[in-house]
């Protein structure tokens, strides 16, 4: 049986002493063996020790952390016995690590080539003469095109999912047979997303490596684990088999988690998960998860909670086998939209460039480069939401830089009401300022870390209505309620909040003009799921209170699901598709917005994303024809010429040459093609 | 909404003021405590020297040249019959003061410069730095003996020309430091909210370089004291017979071999003064989070 065991974790506890001389611990008695060939994910929310956890089974220990109880063995031998030499041999050779951040883990001075000769030279027995093909051999392994043009190549050159397939091939070139990794997918396209986890999963079929999968999201778990452990403050809570996991939760929390994530087949908004998990070494005796829980007794607070095993599957709560069945207390909200027919902002022909003609450009009179977005025609009303979707590149946050007139356009109309939002900001009067106001993507660097938050909702108190110091404080305190914080907040640091409340301060400030317009630039995609979806809750419900409207910026097509009313499909920065949420949805599709729905995960272990085409990113949008012509599995001769024409259906309108019965039929051939392929 | 009743049951967290924690982190480095207390001693010292010095500083007597320490003059007598002790207390007040107040105008007038060419950027940055190229390529110290030889040796001319000379190296310093950060969101924020120019330098950057500014401010001192000296010893910082450490080490560096103390003595304060300089800066910079290089310029 020991055999097997590639790694075992036993009883072990990390920590660091504080000050005042007391052991705090960042995982407590935390007990996992994995078999070898077994892919193992490691879920939970920030904070709950999951990459401390992983790191630790590379013997690898944060500064001023201890081990303070138990061991990891590996093939049976400690760990943290083995000499600093043999663990920097085995680190990165016998045990490789695929880092979260691929473009931050690369060197970028270097070229791609020495960064794997290198891999090799520490971690392998390959000769000198024969680098040059093991790369080339790598590189083809995890499907980069043309690897000998690859390995001339620096980093930045390399788009963010070529840069995390060059990672995996330098921890493949110690040829490991344990491989962590940490959020390998984290920050990626969807698209991009699915095609790495298909990868991931082939190379485990082909190499039989072992695999520590840690996640925060658990659709990618779903994609690529045998077993899931759901951590929570420092503590595994339930372990158990994929389909066990996510199909039967067992821990409450498990449950919450798995009820917060939006779903594709879902309308309406998740219920949210209440309160953050708890800071470190604060829970010393009961159930860690007691406080939030809704279902805690009394003595979930007061003793530690018994390791429950059924068959498998493992779950640390007292009250495993009272909780009703899963399923039940699953209630989705279903905010009733508050829209109007007076169209609040109306953009018709919009033409934004990055590029300024210099003077003997503007003299010779020579043809400027294709324009970054071209060709926008949108309009929102009034206390609607609409949601702009597409790739990173396709154009979403430079719509937004240009309605908030830091980009202005460079031909068309954005028009608020009656008033022209085509001048840059510094032009416009303060009113109109005032009402539009943008949320942007992460809050740790939309907020100054040298105020405190009563100073950050002062600016634009101040700005706009001029108030005085206590005035400010007054109304600072009543926008701190509105978005469900209390006022003892005012004296806080950002530095001192956790980003759910970061975010809320955020939204407070945008809201502190009483804007119109609300441009929310990707405002969930740093948060854990479980956060995400109060603050979704929380801009829904301050859309009904305020009739504000919404811009909405998501690449997660289940949020945008969720939270819309409208959908608008970009590809390098020309719209494919408009139309109703439900409409976009369950109607037809445009091919570009079919290939974004297939790459969707969902926390389902029977749900294989379908891919088409591959995840290669485009530099610029071609000159002429249809803008997704290159990666269309349909594309004729006629797509790379003429620019496709916008197709009705009710409100649904789609731009493409197909008709809408051919493209209909297009996604089934396309499916059967995928099929015989599989 | 629960999300935050849950939260407001978990202990207050420890509001601890960011200076205090810098405090604390500098009493770690005993060098930097060392550098500290000696810095303190130094001011100090030029405060109350008028009132704690021995003797008359100015007073020559011809019966009492070149003395070794003794228990009536504990620093010796210089070439005049002046009492060391008395004057090396003194020496170091001009010195301070000019140079604090250099510093002071260097690092208001090249920070307020740094942070607004960093935050407005395009042609007007790259023109105005060429410009602070080519000031940082005078040779400082010739054109200042101009300005003397011009205007005469006074006080206010030295500190405006120090400062202006020592405001041009923070300029680049400080410009760095600020690109860091005009790209943040933070800053975008206040773009589209619709901040004036003004109150995004003041409010929003000005508050994240001030560490930056801080340290690059104790270097600078450190050097213009150095500058100072090699003023006064070149005879052009401060007008006999008033003393000044970089003056009595001129004066008496011909007499080295037979009365050593009269180097000795002024050119202790004035590298003890320049090193604990050194020291707190450096400790302060690993206390706040910052370890810059510190380039002579």
């Amino acid at each position: 049986m020991t055999s097997k065991m590639i790694l075992e974790v036993k009883d072990f506890s990390l920590g660091y002493t504080a000050a005042n001389n007391q052991l705090v611990s960042v995982l407590r008695n935390v007990s996992l063996q994995i078999k070898k060939g077994e892919a193992i994910g490691l879920v939970g929310e920030s904070g709950c020790g999951k990459s401390t956890l992983a790191l630790a089974m590379m013997a690898f220990l944060r500064s001023g952390s201890q081990v303070q109880s138990g061991e990891i063995r590996y093939h049976g031998d400690n760990l943290f016995e083995k000499s600093e030499k043999k663990l920097a041999k085995l680190r990165g050779g016998m045990i490789g690590l695929i880092p979260q951040n691929a473009g931050q883990s690369l060197t970028p001075t270097m070229k791609i080539r020495a960064q794997l000769f290198e891999a090799l030279q520490l971690h392998s027995d390959v000769p000198r003469n024969q680098w040059q093909q093991r790369a080339i051999e790598l590189l083809k392994q995890v499907r980069l095109p043309a690897p000998e043009a690859m390995l001339d190549r620096y980093p930045h050159q390399l788009s963010g999912g070529q840069q995390q397939r060059v990672a995996i091939a330098m921890a493949l070139a110690g040829s490991p047979d344990l491989l962590v990794l940490d959020e390998p997918t984290t920050g990626l396209d969807v698209t991009t997303q699915a095609h790495i986890l298909e990868l991931l999963g082939n190379l485990r079929a082909e190499l039989g490596m072992t695999m520590v999968f840690v996640s925060h999201d658990l659709g990618a778990v779903a994609r690529i684990s045998d077993r899931i452990a759901v951590m929570y403050a420092g503590e595994i809570i339930e372990l158990g088999s994929c389909a066990d996991v996510l199909r039967t939760p067992a821990h409450p929390y498990t449950r919450g988690l798995l009820g917060s994530i939006p779903r594709l087949d879902q309308t309406g908004l998740p219920p949210s998960l209440p309160g953050y998990p708890p800071k470190v070494g604060s829970v010393k005796q009961g159930c860690a998860f007691a406080p939030r829980c809704k279902h805690a007794k009394e003595h979930c607070v007061s003793a530690n909670a018994p390791v429950i095993a059924r068959d498998s599957h493992q779950v640390r709560c007292h009250l495993a086998d009272e909780l009703p069945d899963t399923g039940s207390n699953v209630t989705v909200l279903k905010p009733v939209p508050r829209t109007t027919d007076e169209a609040l902002l109306d953009i018709q022909k919009l033409q934004i460039s990055y590029h300024k003609p210099g003077l003997w450009e503007q003299l010779r009179g020579t043809e400027p480069p294709v324009a970054t977005v071209d060709d926008i025609d949108l309009l929102l009303k009034r206390g609607e939401t609409l949601a702009l979707v597409g790739e990173s590149g396709s154009g979403k946050s430079t719509i937004m830089r240009s309605i908030s007139g830091i980009q202005p356009p460079r031909q068309g109309k954005i028009k608020l009401l009656n008033e022209s939002l085509n001048e840059p900001v510094e032009k416009r009067d303060s009113q109109l300022k005032r009402r539009v106001q943008m949320i942007f993507q992460n809050p740790d660097a939309s907020l100054n870390p040298r105020h405190t938050v009563a100073e950050i909702l002062q600016q634009p108190l101040k700005l706009y209505y001029g108030l005085d110091v206590q005035a400010c404080r007054q109304r600072a305190a009543e926008l701190l309620n509105l978005v469900r914080l209390a006022p003892h907040y005012l004296d806080r640091m950002p530095g001192q909040l956790s980003g759910g409340e970061k975010q809320r301060v955020a939204i407070a400030r945008c809201f502190a003009g009483d804007p119109e317009l609300i441009l929310c630039d990707e405002v969930t995609s740093a948060l854990d799921v479980s956060v995400q979806a109060a603050v979704l809750k929380l801009l829904k419900e301050l859309q009904q209170d305020k009739g504000v409207t919404y811009l909405f910026i998501a690449h997660d097509l289940a949020v945008v699901k969720a939270i819309a009313d409208q959908v608008a499909v970009l590809y390098q920065g020309r719209l494919c598709q408009v139309g109703p949420v439900d409409e976009v949805f369950n109607g037809y599709h445009h091919p570009y917005t079919q290939a974004l729905l297939n790459a969707v995960l969902e926390p389902d272990p029977d749900h294989v994303p379908q891919l088409s085409g591959d995840d290669a990113s485009e530099q610029h949008p071609p000159a002429q024809g249809c803008a997704y012509q290159r990666r269309c599995p349909m594309a004729t001769r006629m797509c790379a010429e003429w620019t496709p024409p916008w197709q009705e259906d009710g409100h649904n309108h789609i731009r493409c040459h197909y008709t809408l019965r051919e493209l209909e039929r297009g996604d089934e051939e396309a499916q059967l093609i995928r099929f015989a392929n599989a | 909404m629960t999300a935050i009743t849950a939260n407001t049951t978990l202990p207050e967290v420890q509001k601890q003021s960011r200076w205090k924690q810098v405090w604390k982190n500098m009493r770690r480095s005993p060098a930097g405590m060392i550098g500290l207390f000696v810095l303190c001693a130094h001011l100090i010292i030029a405060v109350l020297a008028p009132y704690i010095a021995p003797h008359d500083w100015t007073l020559q007597n011809g019966y009492i040249m070149l003395q070794a320490p003794s228990t009536e003059y504990w620093f010796g007598t210089d070439n005049m019959g002046r009492d060391l002790f008395s004057r090396t207390l003194m020496g170091g007040r001009e010195a301070i003061m000019v140079t604090l107040l250099g510093t002071l105008l260097a690092i208001v007038w090249g920070g307020l410069a740094g942070i607004t060419l960093g935050f407005v950027g395009g042609k007007v940055d790259e023109w105005l730095m060429r410009i602070v190229d080519a000031l940082l390529a005078i040779p400082w110290l010739l054109f200042l003996l101009l300005i003397i030889a011009l205007t005469g040796q006074q006080s206010w001319t030295l500190i405006l020309t120090l400062g202006f000379f020592y405001g041009i190296a923070v300029i680049r310093v400080v410009r760095g430091a600020t690109l860091e950060y005009v790209p943040r969101d933070f800053v975008v924020a206040a773009k589209t909210r619709g901040e004036s120019r003004l109150t995004i330098v003041v409010k929003e950057l000005l508050p994240n370089v001030l560490d930056a500014l801080l340290v690059e401010a104790a270097m600078r001192w450190a050097w213009m004291l150095l500058a100072f000296s090699s003023l006064s010893f070149l005879g052009f910082g401060v007008v006999p017979p008033t003393p000044d450490w970089g003056l009595m080490i001129a004066d008496t560096r011909g007499m080295i071999s037979i009365a050593p103390w009269a180097v000795m003595f002024p050119a202790l304060a004035l590298s003890t003064l320049i090193i604990s300089i050194n020291l707190t800066a450096d400790s302060f910079a690993k206390a706040i989070g910052l370890d810059r290089a510190k380039a002579p310029v």
